[in-house]
């Protein structure tokens, strides 16, 4: 654009030349152009994620009516009970162990996936990726009906080995297993199709030359698959650590938390203080507590994905 | 200037079409005032009620209201399910927008007192009209001294027992139908109703493969009996003051240990239910009590009439300080955003009144409890069955002798809601009863959570 760049700064000055000419000045700079084009989501961002954070933090900064300014009381709060110590350890029991799972699950998954003639290979994706599609609180209602000690499908044919009804959902230790399977089941297709798409992604050549050298099948995967998938694994488990940690709809149909507590996450604890129990911004408070760890951990994680882009490059 | 050729030629004289137009839409919006139409406009979101025809009754009551008094009464259902009319609750006392009129679930009415519409005139005519209101819904509709909210009809309940028969009298020797008549008289054996009996009843009936069916996870239904039975040894964990009384409290120590040895004649996975889970116990034919309103006894009518016309609704059992039954309400009430106010406040009044209470009752086939004590005698108590007379001990009768109870009363509502919706009393009896706590212990990690509760205010 330098012609009429210079043709817009030499041309003489109108009666009418003052501002129009220097709003259509400003119109053609492409920093000008780059923003109004942004624009669309710049207001997304603000309105949908800035505006609702910071009110969150808005919120847990105030006292219990709303009324006025609390400072780090509800955190101070938090930190004290015992029982939101019991939900930090179950969200991350709950996220670590669900994301590892959905993770091996969705490898294996993919790999054997990979290695079906294409033919055949759509059909088995479409299949293996219903989990993810359907809607998880109506999933997660089935779940229930089978995780039902009295009514269920599966105390039912524990029954027909003589096997003794599993309080799937009354008993800690189950109660939590059972949660986490849900998430996993619902969670592992999304692991397997970006796996999938990675593995698709590394070139044939790799392998052959590796199997030119004698190279074994732990061998190839070690140096060659690991090492080209490790920027999708590392975005993949990332993504998934964070909807995870945020999940509310599984535990909030299968347990609402119980027994005692005991298989609470973040949001349906966050859910239970400040709506149910008409503590606002408490529940804010609770809902904005695994923030910084979550940003911590995005940090490494996506310095790591830079730092091997720059490698490769 | 063809825009004034056309309104010429359209109306024969010189006015321009947008300026035509203007005048029109100015016309139609004076034409109802002349022409006495309505002219207020009231907005209600009421509860979406269980029983679908109930419903049908609100609708038809607001549209009746609104023909004598020349408003329009728009009218939504919110559910309950999912939490969505709290969530509406609190979008709307946020953006201070919505509806005139909302039903507030039980604590709602404490959390948005001073968002909401003093009602204080309407309640002094209708208690001046029908006597008092049950004191379980005066301790959560009035705050500091004034009514916020009017307690409502519709979706308003109480859990008195749903009692089999045939499995009560076959395993626990009790011939409940007989103590408790459809008659404004206690039976033989009324006076040994109380939880020791109960507990022997449960036991009993647990061993038979035919265990009570008492929820005692984290849900109302399952707080709300643990509630009654500690109202009925006395045993308040909190003051009207707030104040922590859990310590050196022989009257809480007594209800737990009785609450602990019911629990322990329970299904095992108990500690999961929710509010669904003891219908369905009842409804199978594997329990042989329940704490519920009518609707488990509809639901067996509806799927399984062998075990609906054996189904039998009585006061819940008594305890050393008296006979309490879990209280569940509804309230109506005025937002202070509202622009119509006045005509909100006479609806209210009219859905109140005792003709209207009936209209609601009779539609969701009793199961909907006016405030009013004078109200607990509609026919439809009577009549419903089979078995006739099956909820005729579903209101609180005089020979009751009992009264209504909302869990962690009387503890100052800001604070008992969060000890309710926390489920504080039930985890309580799971700490010793599951997880093998003592009840020093268990009472040590109630004190703690009740003070973290207060130290939030």
């Amino acid at each position: 654009m330098p012609d009429s760049m210079t043709a817009a700064v030499s041309a003489p000055r109108g009666p009418e030349s003052g501002a129009g000419g220097g709003l259509r000045r400003l119109a053609r700079r492409r920093s000008t152009i780059a923003f109004l084009m942004t624009l669309p989501l710049i207001c997304v961002i603000v309105g949908l994620v800035a505006y609702p954070a910071a009110y969150a933090v808005y919120l847990s900064t105030l006292n219990r009516r709303m009324d006025g300014f609390a400072g780090l009381l509800q955190f101070e709060i938090l930190v004290d009970n015992e029982t939101f110590w019991l939900v930090v350890w179950q969200s991350c029991l709950f996220a670590i162990s669900a994301v590892l799972a959905k993770a091996l699950i969705g490898f294996w998954l993919a790999h054997m996936l990979h290695h079906i003639p294409t033919k055949g290979q759509r059909k088995w994706r479409g299949m293996l990726l219903i989990p993810w599609v359907i809607p998880p609180a109506l999933s997660t209602l089935g779940w229930w009906w089978m995780y039902d000690p009295t009514y269920s499908s599966l105390n039912w044919i524990l029954a027909i080995f003589a096997v003794p009804a599993v309080p799937w959902l009354g008993e800690p230790w189950w109660a939590r297993i059972s949660v986490i399977m849900v998430n996993v089941w619902y969670g592992a297709p999304f692991f397997m199709i970006m796996y999938l798409a990675a593995l698709k992604s590394v070139p044939e050549q790799l392998y052959e030359a590796a199997a030119i050298d004698g190279a074994t099948s732990w061998q190839r995967l070690r140096h060659i698959t690991l090492p080209m998938m490790q920027n999708i694994i590392s975005i993949t488990v990332l993504f998934s650590l964070i909807v995870t940690f945020a999940n509310y709809d599984i535990v909030r149909v299968l347990t609402n938390g119980g027994p005692r507590d005991l298989t609470h996450v973040f949001a349906t604890y966050a859910f239970q203080v400040g709506i149910l129990s008409g503590n606002i911004p408490r529940g804010a408070a609770v809902s904005l507590f695994m923030l910084p760890a979550l940003a911590v951990f995005a940090y490494f994680i996506l310095r790591g994905v830079n730092r091997r882009n720059r490698e490769m490059a | 200037m063809p825009e004034n050729v056309n309104a010429t030629s359209c109306n024969d004289v010189s006015l321009p079409r947008r300026a035509a137009l203007l005048g029109g839409a100015a016309t139609a919006l004076t034409a109802p005032a002349v022409f006495g139409q309505p002219t207020t406009n009231i907005r209600c979101g009421f509860w979406d009620h269980w029983v679908p025809a109930g419903n049908d009754a609100l609708r038809r009551l607001c549209a009746q209201w609104g023909e004598r008094n020349r408003a329009t009464v728009g009218v939504d259902f919110i559910t309950s399910v999912g939490n969505q009319n709290l969530l509406t609750i609190a979008a709307q006392a946020q953006s201070r927008s919505g509806h005139d009129i909302l039903s507030f679930p039980a604590w709602e009415p404490a959390s948005h007192a001073r968002m909401l519409v003093n009602v204080d005139d309407v309640m002094g005519r209708l208690t001046a009209k029908y006597g008092a209101v049950t004191p379980a819904a005066e301790y959560l509709g009035k705050q500091d001294g004034r009514w916020v909210a009017i307690p409502a009809v519709s979706g308003t309940q109480m859990k008195p027992a749903c009692v089999r028969i045939d499995l009560m009298q076959q395993h626990a020797g009790i011939d409940i139908r007989a103590m408790w008549p459809a008659e404004n008289r206690a039976g033989p054996g009324a006076d040994t109703w109380n939880w020791e009996t109960f507990a022997v009843a449960a036991e009993k009936c647990n061993r038979a493969g035919f265990a009570f069916g008492l929820p005692m996870g984290s849900f109302t239904d399952a707080v709300d009996w643990v509630g009654a039975l500690f109202a009925s040894y006395g045993a308040n964990v909190m003051d009207e003051r707030g104040g922590i009384t859990v310590r050196g409290n022989a009257k809480l120590r007594a209800a737990v240990e009785m609450c602990v040895r019911i629990a322990r004649q329970l299904p095992n996975d108990v500690w999961a239910w929710d509010d669904a889970s003891n219908n369905r116990a009842l409804i199978s034919g594997r329990s042989a009590l329940v704490f519920n309103p009518p609707s488990a006894w509809v639901s067996a009518r509806r799927d399984q009439p062998a075990v609906g016309a054996q189904c039998w609704t009585v006061p819940v059992p008594s305890g050393p300080e008296g006979r309490f039954v879990g209280y569940l309400p509804y309230f109506w009430g005025i937002w202070n955003f509202s622009r119509v106010q006045g005509p909100a406040k006479e609806l209210l009044e009219f859905l109140s009144d005792r003709a209207s209470a009936e209209v609601q009752t009779n539609t969701s086939a009793g199961y909907d409890i006016p405030p009013f004590l004078s109200m607990n005698d509609f026919p439809v108590w009577s009549n419903e069955g089979p078995p006739v007379g099956t909820v005729f001990n579903y209101p609180i009768k005089a020979h009751h002798n009992a009264r209504t109870s909302v869990a962690f009363a009387p503890a100052p509502p800001a604070m008992a809601v969060q000890a309710y919706n926390q489920a504080l009393n039930t985890k309580l009896i799971a700490r010793i009863a599951q997880a093998n706590e003592t009840v020093d212990q268990a009472l040590g990690w109630l004190e703690r959570e009740l003070n973290t509760i207060r130290r939030g205010g």
